[in-house]
Parts: C-alpha cells; sequence; structure tokens
C-alpha cells in the first residue's frame, strides 16, 4: 500500500516537473508584423541549437505586441517604432518597466507598379501624395492617372513611423495625416498584392517585402540631393532617408532564458538572419 | 424522490433560460460603462457627426460619420441586390419549382449559408476586386460596391429560407380561391401570396440587412477601409465593423482611442438592436 502511494507521489512528481520545466524554457513574442519573418528565423536556428527550449513567435502590429507586454501576455515585444510615453506610464502602473534592446534596422521602401514610369520622389512629394496634396500621377512626371494610395493600418508601426517621418518630416508641430482616402490595408502583404495588381497604386513596406512584381522608388531628401536606391549599404551609410530601428522591448533587463534569446539575436549568427531576411545588422 | 428530481431539473432548464438574458444585461453594461467613456473628450454629437477619424493623432480626432454611413452604403448595396434575388428564388422554391430542383436549390442554399466569411472574403479579393477594378474604370476594386456584393451572397440565404416559409404558410385556400377566379400562376403570386405573406417576407429582409450589418472579416478584406464620407458605391469605404476589428488590437486600454472603439460598438449594437426589433414585431403581426 505505501509502495503504491510512493509510486503515484514519485509519478506526480515527475509530472509537477515536466510541466514547470516546459514553463520556464518557452518565450513567447509578439509585434510587429515588419519583424515577424525575422523573428521567426531567429527563433527556428534558435531552437534548432537550444533543443528543449521553444520559442512561439506571432505578428499582429507593434502596438499590439506592446500591449501585451504591458498586459503580461508576452515575454518579449517585437517593435518597429519606440515606445510611447503613454504606453510607458500605463506599463507602470501595471508594474511593467519596459526595457529598450535595439536589434537591427530596416528601411521603408516606397513601392509602385512595375507599369508605372515614375521611378523617382523627393520627400516633399512623397508628403504630398500620402496626404493627398498631389492626387494625380501627372503632378510628379507620370501618366495621367489618380493616385491610389495604399497604407497600413493605424495598429502597424510602419503607419506611425511613415507618417512621423515623411509625411510629417520630423516636425512635432505638423498637423499632416494621411489622406481620408488612403486606403487602409490589414498587411503588408496585402499592400504588395494591390501594388502587383493596380497600376495607378502607391505602397510603402520593409524592403524585406521587395520583390519583382513591384518597383520601388528611388528616394532623394530634397531636389537638390541625390536620388538613392533602398538597398541595404545605402541604409547602413544613413544615405537613404527612410530607414529606422527595430526593437525588441522586455520587462526589465531581460534575465535567464529571455536573456540567452536576447543575446543570441546580437550575436554574430543572429546578426547573419538579420541580413538574410533582408533587414539591416546593426554590428 | 421523483418531485425532487423533477424540481431540480426544472431549476437547471430555467437558470440555462435565463443565462441568455443575463449574457446580454452583462454584454450591454459593459459596453455602456467602457464606451460612454469617450463622451469626456468628445461631445457626443462631435462624435457621431464629426468628419474625420485619426484616432492616434495627437489630439486625436474622433469623427464617426465617414464610418457609419460607410457601413450603411455598404447595407445598403448588399440590400439593393440580395432582397430581390432573394425574394424571387423564395417564390420560385415555394411556388414553382418540381420537387427534385426544389431539394437541390435548398441544399444549395444551405451549403452557400456555411461558407465562412473570411472564405467569402478571401475568394472577393481576388476575383471580384480585379472585376470591379477593371469594369467600372476605377483606380480600385476596394470598393463599397465589392463589399455589398460578396455581402448579398451571405445574406441571401435567410432571406431565401425565412421568405420561404412565409410563403408556405399562406393558407391553402387563398391559392385554390385565386385559381378559381380565373387568376394565373403568375397573378396568383403577386396579387394574392406576396401580399398575404408580405409581413414575413419583411421579417426575412430584416434578418438578412441585419446579418450584413454586423460583418466584419469579409468587409474589412475587400472594401479597402478609407474613412472618407462615401459620395458614391465605387469609392473605398471604412465600415464600423471594420474599424473595430482593425483597431483594437493597437488601442492602449484605457485610453480615449481605446473607449471609442467601445462607443463604436454601442452604436452598432443599437443599429442591429433596432433592425432586429423591426423584424420581430413584421414576425408577429403574421400571427
Amino acid at each position: 500500500m505505501y509502495k503504491k502511494t510512493l509510486f503515484v507521489l514519485i509519478g506526480l512528481l515527475f509530472t509537477v516537473s515536466a510541466f514547470a520545466a516546459k514553463n520556464n524554457n518557452s518565450i513567447q513574442i509578439k509585434g510587429s508584423d515588419t519583424m515577424v519573418n525575422l523573428g521567426q528565423a531567429w527563433a527556428e536556428k534558435y531552437m534548432e541549437e537550444n533543443s528543449g527550449d521553444f520559442v512561439a513567435v506571432t505578428g499582429g502590429g507593434s502596438g499590439t505586441g506592446l500591449s501585451s507586454l504591458i498586459s503580461g501576455t508576452c515575454d518579449i515585444a517585437m517593435s518597429s517604432r519606440n515606445i510611447k510615453d503613454k504606453e510607458i506610464t500605463l506599463a507602470k502602473q501595471k508594474g511593467i518597466d519596459p526595457f529598450e534592446i535595439k536589434i537591427a534596422l530596416d528601411g521603408l521602401a516606397v513601392v509602385v507598379n512595375p507599369a508605372n514610369p515614375v521611378s523617382k520622389l523627393t520627400l516633399d512629394q512623397l508628403s504630398g501624395i500620402f496626404t493627398g496634396k498631389i492626387s494625380n500621377w501627372k503632378e510628379v512626371g507620370g501618366s495621367n492617372q489618380k493616385i491610389v494610395v495604399l497604407s497600413r493600418e493605424v495598429n502597424s508601426g510602419t503607419h506611425v513611423y511613415f507618417k512621423e517621418h515623411v509625411l510629417r518630416k520630423l516636425d512635432p508641430n505638423s498637423k499632416e495625416e494621411f489622406a481620408p482616402g488612403a486606403l487602409l490595408l490589414s498587411s503588408s502583404q496585402a499592400i504588395a498584392d494591390e501594388v502587383a495588381g493596380n497600376s495607378s497604386a502607391i505602397g510603402y513596406y520593409g524592403m524585406g517585402y521587395i520583390s519583382s512584381k513591384q518597383k520601388h522608388i528611388d528616394v532623394a531628401q530634397n531636389e537638390k540631393s541625390a536620388y538613392i536606391n533602398p538597398n541595404i549599404e545605402n541604409v547602413i551609410s544613413g544615405k537613404y532617408p527612410i530607414s529606422r530601428p527595430l526593437f525588441l522591448y522586455t520587462n526589465g533587463q531581460p534575465q535567464g532564458l529571455i536573456k540567452k534569446f536576447v543575446d543570441y539575436t546580437l550575436s554574430k549568427e543572429g546578426q547573419g538572419i538579420v541580413i538574410k531576411t533582408d533587414f539591416v545588422p546593426i554590428k | 424522490m421523483r418531485k425532487f428530481k423533477e424540481f431540480i431539473i426544472q431549476k437547471l432548464i430555467l437558470i440555462c433560460g435565463l443565462a441568455s438574458i443575463f449574457f446580454v444585461i452583462l454584454i450591454f453594461l459593459f459596453l455602456t460603462k467602457e464606451g460612454l467613456a469617450v463622451f469626456k473628450s468628445v461631445t457626443p454629437v462631435n462624435f457621431i457627426f464629426g468628419k474625420s477619424w485619426y484616432p492616434i493623432s495627437e489630439p486625436a480626432q474622433l469623427g464617426i460619420l465617414p464610418l457609419i454611413l460607410g457601413s450603411l452604403m455598404v447595407t445598403l448595396g448588399a440590400a439593393i441586390i440580395s432582397i430581390p434575388i432573394g425574394v424571387a428564388c423564395a417564390v420560385y422554391i415555394a411556388e414553382i419549382a418540381p420537387l427534385k430542383i426544389k431539394e437541390i436549390l435548398k441544399a444549395g442554399i444551405e451549403l452557400l449559408a456555411a461558407i465562412p466569411s473570411v472564405v467569402l472574403g478571401f475568394i472577393g479579393m481576388v476575383t471580384l476586386v480585379p472585376w470591379v477594378k477593371s469594369t467600372f474604370h476605377l483606380p480600385t476594386g476596394l470598393t463599397a460596391l465589392s463589399g455589398s456584393i460578396i455581402l448579398a451572397f451571405m445574406a441571401m440565404p435567410t432571406i431565401v429560407s425565412v421568405a420561404e416559409d412565409a410563403l408556405y404558410s399562406v393558407p391553402k385556400s387563398y391559392k385554390e380561391g385565386a385559381f378559381a377566379l380565373g387568376a394565373t400562376h403568375w397573378q396568383t403570386i403577386y396579387r394574392v401570396l406576396l401580399p398575404a405573406a408580405s409581413s414575413g417576407i419583411v421579417a426575412a429582409v430584416m434578418l438578412g440587412i441585419g446579418r450584413v450589418i454586423g460583418e466584419t472579416m469579409a468587409v474589412m478584406m475587400i472594401t479597402g477601409n478609407a474613412a472618407v464620407i462615401p459620395q458614391s458605391i465605387l469609392v473605398p469605404v471604412r465600415t464600423l465593423t471594420a474599424t473595430i476589428a482593425a483597431e483594437m488590437g493597437e488601442a492602449v486600454v484605457g485610453s480615449e482611442h481605446y473607449f471609442a472603439l467601445f462607443a463604436i460598438g454601442i452604436v452598432l449594437f443599437i443599429m442591429s438592436f433596432i433592425i432586429n426589433v423591426t423584424a420581430d414585431l413584421f414576425l408577429h403581426k403574421r400571427k
């Protein structure tokens, strides 16, 4: 009788420790759609090398990731924008202390249909197009066609970044907004598809999404400066005007397993994956 | 003992019956509590009649008129397409079709009702959107019309099955009377059967529209989601439902934006409540 009880108890102990171990070895990562491919590539490689550890990566947008970090439903938030003051205040209220780690750079490519004759624009022209002041392609040297402006939804870090850096040109007092007629699409892939099928569309997304079905636009700071192609060298050298840092956010200084993963992303191998997924490494 | 059992079962069933009402009240209270908070920062008039929706700007502009009109535009379009087809289909099934065709048609309509909305949205995005763009020579095919057409497909099964029931329940003597007076089949249908079943048909239409106005996924995928006041059915629109679905993830809990999304929820709740009550009134009138 005693023996049986003992067996059962030992069995229970094993199951409990197995469950506990499983929880300790898993990381939930959530956030920026731009970074989902990168996050997944990291997770796969990392899990290959550290069997037993489990990393789950999901998208949803930078805002989504940060609000799940704040509500405690993920361990690491991926974000393509800085955390807002409002979000920090809210996090503090919930006992979360967001810690920022810069892990890569991203160039935002502005893309049009390959049939569109326009292949270069200045930041001013881009601002005009996306705010709706320029509404016909002939105003920027194209054919007589109405411009269809495509943007990401407001939950996207890319949307916020583009508004602040291109539409408002980093002027904190600027009140520029996306044209009310801009189509808000829910993913970068949706923008890529619409641009590929629509000769009058213009959209933007992370460089990683560039393919032969869309044509990227060379961008100049102003009329006098050179038009720069969005590629890795130009983003590293800082010549390409629309590039941004990408971040991971954790609750406090990363520790234990989370630290192990963050260190991996910053290692030589992790940064190699950054290049492979068409982003720009910081080291 | 048997009596006791009976008593327990009775009370259990009573609790189950009350549960749904209880949940509705809870949901409504929660919605009101969260939604009304937005009126601390924007007046109800400015909220409902405001023309611009820029929820994440500083200061945020929270006017939902373009969203309300977007929802109404898509719903109206879907109603115009689905009502004549749906009612005609019901008349055909109830009155004209031979038994075999009737069975096939009914199975087909049930299948249509079973297609998940995200699948319809996806099919619409790949097939309908390019078609709308090239047929009407538009700059983009992501328009209210595309949304209306897809939603018409979703409203049709409801309209057909409820309208068909209404036509069946018209007493046989009406029809026989009409024939006896020398009316043709068509005359009987549109002078006798349709008027006799009219309240049921109106209820069918209302239930169909109720489904359309609450639909989210398909609409979000194919209407373009631009928050402008629509001037025609051939422009992109943003609906109330798509706005909530697309922005809920971003809204910081407890922010103006978050409360505004709940307030949109209240507006939607009121709209579909009115539609359901109208449908109910017509159904009861029939009885």
